[in-house]
């Protein structure tokens, strides 16, 4: 039996939801791991796995931040903040990074979005007129992880599905998200649609189906996440 | 035989082949890895209309973010532009152009500018606003976007150690597109923490090679506090 990383009594959302993410990640992948609730997943994922996280900078083997008075200024992910390397890291320049992203080298990434279609279409880099920060790596990360696992709060500020039919942002990808997790559910993107595959208690199906736009399809049973 | 060669040059002297109006290509991911006195330099001399191209604008007083920030950017080429606030708000303002390209598809480009490539092949963007204004090219079936090569007038570049040939070794991930920015520029200029005599380098740690660099001067060091810094 692995070890199994239960909630603790204070757990918020944003932890609910990268405790459930930890639960894809397989031993011996390569991962990358976006900035918000993506790069939480980490503390959650069982010491008895192997994993490389794998910076856009150009790193494979990112550890735990260092401790305050340890960083070394030149090292650090992706956002800028310092990291610390686990045994087997290796550096390389960005072309090189985005090599292991296109040629299908890398495992799963994890990546917070703005809208998310049925079809897995993903918007998450630019709201026109209001907020253009570019699209950073994204598009490659989208477009070629073998598995792209999406992690979002279900309703924007204002209340609305970020799970929508149709994009109406412009996208970062199209058909690229595998598994959406948010605080309300866990849905899987296949060709024939989007399937609710699990409920985050307490909610309730119905709540789900409720809050979302887009369309749910279900199949056997949806579980309960707790 | 003894050997002559010595890029070192004084940063005064440097600083004679910065421009207002110039194309500047930086090397530096968030800040890290942007040469901290050229850019200081850059701005004490009051050079000014540059068109740069590198990863992002860094941060709104770390490195090249600095220029930025005095304004003395016309245009960016850039991935990211969002831990500067003052690169968005004069591109609202219609007072800085930005050109967005994917990341891994700028180190590319800038790759092929160094590498003496015309252009290369990508999928990445299809189906989404980065294909805008790209011609299309169909290879075995398969429809790429043609990106073009990205070279400069002058590239600038940060390294851990410059021997004086300009053999090149860089810092942990201070790397980042600083190997790719040195062979793309027209001039390139290192900035080198630490200046060592020739032979001094093991050959097999070398990350580029001396003979892609111009020119090489000593840095003063980081002149500003880190984003995670208290």
């Amino acid at each position: 039996m692995g070890e199994v990383i239960e909630a603790s009594q204070t757990e918020n959302y944003r932890d609910k939801i990268a405790r459930r993410a930890a639960q894809e990640v397989e031993d011996g992948m390569l991962i990358n791991l976006g900035i918000g609730i993506p790069t939480k997943v980490a503390d959650f994922i069982p010491s008895e796995k192997s994993v490389f996280f794998h910076a856009e900078n150009g790193i494979a083997g990112t550890g735990p931040s260092p401790l305050p008075g340890e960083e070394n200024a030149n090292l650090c992910n992706a956002g800028g903040f310092p990291v610390t390397l686990v045994p087997g890291a290796s550096f390389f320049d960005s072309a090189t990074a985005f090599a292991i992203i296109r040629r299908g080298l890398l495992d799963m990434t994890i990546l917070g979005v703005l809208e998310v279609s049925q079809q897995g279409d993903i918007a998450n880099w630019i709201v026109p007129g209001k907020r253009v920060p570019g699209m950073g790596g994204a598009m490659e990360l989208a477009q070629k992880a073998k598995k792209v696992l999406v992690l979002t709060t279900h309703l924007d500020k204002q209340g609305r599905s970020k799970i929508v039919r149709e994009c109406n942002l412009p996208l970062t990808a199209k058909a690229s998200a595998d598994l959406i997790i948010t605080d309300m559910a866990v849905m899987e993107v296949k060709k024939e649609g989007l399937y609710l595959r699990e409920v985050m208690h307490p909610y309730t199906v119905a709540d789900v189906i409720g809050a979302t736009e887009a369309e749910l399809l279900i199949e056997g049973d949806v579980k309960i996440f707790r | 035989m003894g050997n002559t060669w010595n890029k070192e040059i004084s940063l005064q002297e440097a600083l004679s082949y910065f421009h207002s109006g110039m194309t500047l290509m930086v090397g530096g991911f968030g800040g890290v890895g942007n040469p901290p006195s050229l850019i200081q330099g850059m701005l004490d001399k009051g050079v000014t209309e540059l068109t740069i191209i590198s990863n992002d604008t860094a941060f709104p007083d770390i490195g090249l973010g600095r220029l930025i920030t005095n304004r003395r950017a016309k245009k960016v080429i850039a991935s990211h532009i969002g831990s500067n606030p003052n690169a968005g708000s004069q591109m609202t303002a219609g007072e800085l152009e930005v050109e967005f390209c994917p990341q891994g598809i700028l180190a590319e480009r800038v790759r092929a500018g160094g590498v003496g490539l015309g252009g290369i092949l990508s999928d990445i963007g299809i189906g989404t606003i980065a294909e805008k204004g790209k011609e299309k090219i169909t290879v075995a079936d398969k429809e790429y976007l043609l990106e073009t090569p990205l070279t400069a007038e002058v590239a600038i570049v940060y390294a851990k150690k410059a021997d004086r040939f300009g053999n090149l070794v860089y810092d942990t991930s201070a790397r980042n597109f600083n190997p790719l920015v040195a062979m793309a520029g027209d001039i390139t200029i290192v900035e080198a923490e630490e200046i060592v005599e020739v032979g001094e380098l093991d050959p097999e740690e070398i990350v580029t090679s001396g003979v892609f660099v111009t020119y090489i001067v000593k840095s003063e060091g980081v002149n500003w506090k880190w984003a995670w810094e208290k």
